[in-house]
């Protein structure tokens, strides 16, 4: 196991895994996408009280799950850079930073259209909402932080040190309903016991979801190549990636 | 959509939008760097020979 770890610290293995992997998340990312798009458009029956408004949750769940993830990806990713100094690491923080913060804004926006037929306005100073809101700056301000330096590897460290901070972010989003009177409506699928939609309802969701993770691994996966090639710009193994 | 349309569909065309964002700016972002290796790369082996 740890072999495979210490090979993470390789920036031409890193490249190479990510040149492998890109085309195989992306194609099966279309799969599932394009089979949660058609099941929740067109077969997934209306929600009793939602009408077709519910359908909103197959780009909202997904992209708000996305957000979280990503972020904590990042977190992860720069924890590990500064605890085991694996430069890749960061090469894997700054990738996921702007993937995470479009999807943030993603499900900003989509919980925004949904919420106006639902509860009658766009927005809301509710604990999720606003937590979610502060996320999108959190991902900003790591994008923001790295390039604020001239010595790039403060700043790699220190939009790291933001990342870790700001996952405490992370948790309060999540239990944001449950520990404060919210808008938003409770899980529905992430709970103990039974998920609250039939499968007609759920199956669509959890295809998007796994579209939208392997989407997210493969847009990952091309941007730690750039991230590397801008960092080993000068290393010899470039010469040979770069041919091929 | 029974009556919803004008909430759901700008939600599932801002979803596209936003996917379509991602893999067109990590696409320009590996070429800008294997542009900006090349370019390096050159000029190593210029100020070698």
């Amino acid at each position: 196991m740890w072999t495979w770890f210490y090979k993470l610290a390789s920036p031409p293995y890193v490249y190479g895994a990510a040149a492998a992997l890109a085309p195989w998340f992306l194609g099966l990312a279309v799969l599932t996408i394009g089979y949660g798009l058609v099941a929740g458009l067109v077969f997934a029956p209306p929600d009793y009280q939602q009408g077709d408004a519910f359908r909103i949750i197959y780009v909202h769940a997904p992209s708000a799950w996305m957000s979280l993830f990503s972020y904590t990806s990042m977190a992860i990713a720069g924890a590990i850079a500064l605890i085991w100094r694996i430069k890749m690491g960061h090469a894997v923080a700054a990738a996921s930073a702007p993937i995470g913060a479009s999807f943030t804004l993603l499900a900003l926006v989509t919980g925004s259209l949904w919420g106006r037929p639902m509860w009658g306005t766009y927005w809301a100073w509710d604990p999720r909402l606003t937590s979610e809101l502060i996320l999108l700056f959190l991902y900003v301000g790591v994008m923001s932080l790295r390039p604020a330096f001239e010595d790039p590897a403060r700043g790699d460290r220190a939009a790291a040190l933001l990342g870790i901070v700001g996952a405490v972010n992370v948790p309060i989003i999540h239990y944001s309903v449950q520990w404060w009177n919210s808008l938003h409506q409770g899980a529905t699928v992430a709970k103990l016991g039974k998920p609250s939609m039939p499968g007609s309802m759920l199956l669509p969701l959890l295809s998007m979801l796994v579209g939208f993770m392997l989407f997210y691994g493969a847009v990952l996966c091309m941007r730690v190549q750039g991230e590397v090639l801008n960092r080993e710009r000068q290393a010899k193994w470039v010469r040979e990636a770069i041919k091929s | 959509m029974g009556g919803y349309a004008g909430y759901v569909w700008p939600c599932f065309a801002f979803a596209c939008v936003v996917l379509a964002w991602n893999l067109w700016s990590a696409r320009r972002f590996h070429a800008a760097a294997r542009v900006r290796a090349g370019r390096a790369l050159a000029m190593a082996a210029g100020a070698e020979s």
